[in-house]
């Protein structure tokens, strides 16, 4: 028998994430992080504009209201609903909600999550809408 | 009328011949009931008997058998041919592991992780026998049950790709395990492997990819484990933030 | 036991998440789609929108909505990073993700101020 040999090591690639479906879609759910944000930043921007005044708050909506920028909260929208799905459908793995001593049932905490959701977009809604 | 067969294309690395690892190339008889193992088995004793491999119970419960089928880590035992056939399959040693020969892996890392994290009943005092024994209600046991049917096969750890770029990583099925410990009511250890679990290469470098627990054969769900840890950790963390008198 | 600051962290990640799940999507469409689109009617006039984010408790609320998702961002794109190759996740990426949050929840709290 001769010397030991050395184990063969297979270094990972950076590219780890594009070599199967699973793993692309959740680099794909990382990075709606960054749509998010970027929205808040011209969410932000906007408060600020309101801030100096009704003209270059107007300006701003005029600004929003171009098919780019319209596109573009399209793209942020589709990333944040990915988010959001991907989040609520993970609630039930990150912890078990009780009820008394037995677990309250997967789907039914995912579908209590989504009614809130929809119930809390509705509410926001109508505050924009008929708030006096 | 001839005999069905089908290709196996195999990762064999010989260091003492060759530095570098070769496919190599099989044809083996293929039949409908037969699982991958069953295919590498017959090429042991028929037509290769250098091939190295490890495996045992043939049935899903030992975990020795993992490698990387079509580059998704499974269990060669629990792997059916006929849904690859015709279509040849590559096999390879389990991924982010090193390769001591041909499929078999040096593990002694997998093994180091379990260990360091006390996989035992740990006590502050053991209950004296005129005691009687420690008594566990159906529901006390549901709450650790999943994390302790692990067969240690480490496809988790194949799939993490975490642990792929950062060894260090404790880990699914080493999270799992401390987590079926410290979620036992007869257990009073949570703060000695908290120190390893919630430390710097622990549940924090988990980016909860989540294909550690759809490639577990045993529905271990590690991926559940380590994001309860985090939670819970959490609490702990705050808590001793917020109020570093108390005890935990 | 307060070890390492992951926990902080983490948890500003999972409350940002929480905010950023439920509210950003409604909010996209209204100030980015049905606003500019002009299904709103007279809902984006200014006197109007200047006093409805004036009043106290949409300013706390306007605060949580942009804060906390800008930490979630933080920590997720400073572990997307060491997922994908960069060194430093420890130092100087984590420096600048959660400083860049820091700053804009700073921003943030100036706006709103300013309103």
């Amino acid at each position: 028998m001769g010397e030991a040999m050395s184990p063969y090591h297979r270094p990972m690639a950076t590219t780890w994430w594009l070599t199967n479906r699973a793993y692309f879609l959740f680099m794909v759910r990382e990075l709606t992080s960054v749509f998010i944000a970027a929205y808040l930043i011209l969410f932000l921007l906007m408060l600020y504009k309101l801030a100096m005044g009704r003209e270059a708050y107007e300006a701003y909506l005029h600004f929003l209201a171009s098919p780019g920028m319209v596109v573009v909260h399209v793209v942020m929208l589709a990333a944040a609903l990915f988010h959001t799905v991907t989040w609520f459908n993970l609630t039930p793995m990150a912890m078990r909600v009780r009820f008394g001593e037995r677990s309250v049932p997967p789907l039914i905490v995912v579908g209590g999550t989504y009614a809130a959701w929809i119930a809390a977009s509705i509410a926001m809604t109508s505050i924009v809408l008929w708030w006096k | 009328m001839p005999a069905a067969t089908m290709t196996l294309e195999i990762f064999r690395y010989r260091g003492e011949q060759d530095p570098t690892p070769v496919f190599q190339t099989y044809d083996v008889p293929y039949r409908e009931d037969w699982v991958v193992l069953d295919a590498i088995n017959y090429i042991k004793d028929e037509i290769d008997g250098t091939l190295s491999y490890r495996w045992s119970c043939r049935m899903g419960v030992c975990g020795s058998c993992g490698m990387m089928i079509n580059g998704v880590p499974k269990l060669s035992c629990a792997t059916f041919l006929k849904d690859y056939y015709p279509a040849p399959v590559r096999i390879e040693p389990l991924a982010h592991f090193p390769v001591e020969r041909d499929l078999v892996i040096v593990l002694d890392d997998f093994m180091e992780k379990l260990t360091s994290i006390k996989p035992w009943i740990i006590r502050e005092q053991e209950q004296p026998l005129s005691e009687g024994e420690y008594r566990q209600s159906p529901a006390e046991l549901d709450r650790y049950k999943q994390f302790s049917m692990c067969i240690n096969c480490m496809l988790c750890y194949s799939a993490c790709p975490v642990y792929g770029m950062d060894n260090r990583f404790l880990g699914p099925a080493a999270t799992a395990l401390a987590q079926r410990y410290s979620m036992d009511s007869r257990d009073q250890g949570r703060s000695e492997r908290q120190q390893i679990v919630a430390g710097d290469e622990g549940i924090w470098e988990c980016t909860l990819v989540g294909e550690c627990t759809v490639v577990c054969p045993a529905h271990v769900d590690p991926a559940g484990a380590i994001q309860q840890a985090k939670v819970s950790s959490t609490i702990d963390w705050f808590k001793s933030v917020l109020w570093p008198w108390g005890k935990r | 036991m307060a070890r390492s600051n992951d926990p902080f962290w983490w948890a500003l990640f999972a409350v940002g998440g929480v905010v950023a799940a439920f509210l950003v999507p409604v909010h996209i469409v209204l100030t980015g789609i049905a606003g500019p689109a002009g299904w709103l009617r007279g809902s984006f006039e200014y006197h109007r929108v200047l006093a409805l984010v004036s009043h106290p408790i949409s300013r706390l609320y306007l605060f949580v909505l942009i804060s906390l998702p800008l930490f979630h961002w933080a920590h997720r794109f400073r572990f997307s990073l060491v997922d994908l190759g960069v060194k430093g996740g420890r130092g100087l990426v984590a420096v600048a993700c959660y400083g860049s949050a820091i700053v804009g929840t700073i921003l943030t709290a100036v706006v709103l101020m300013k309103l």
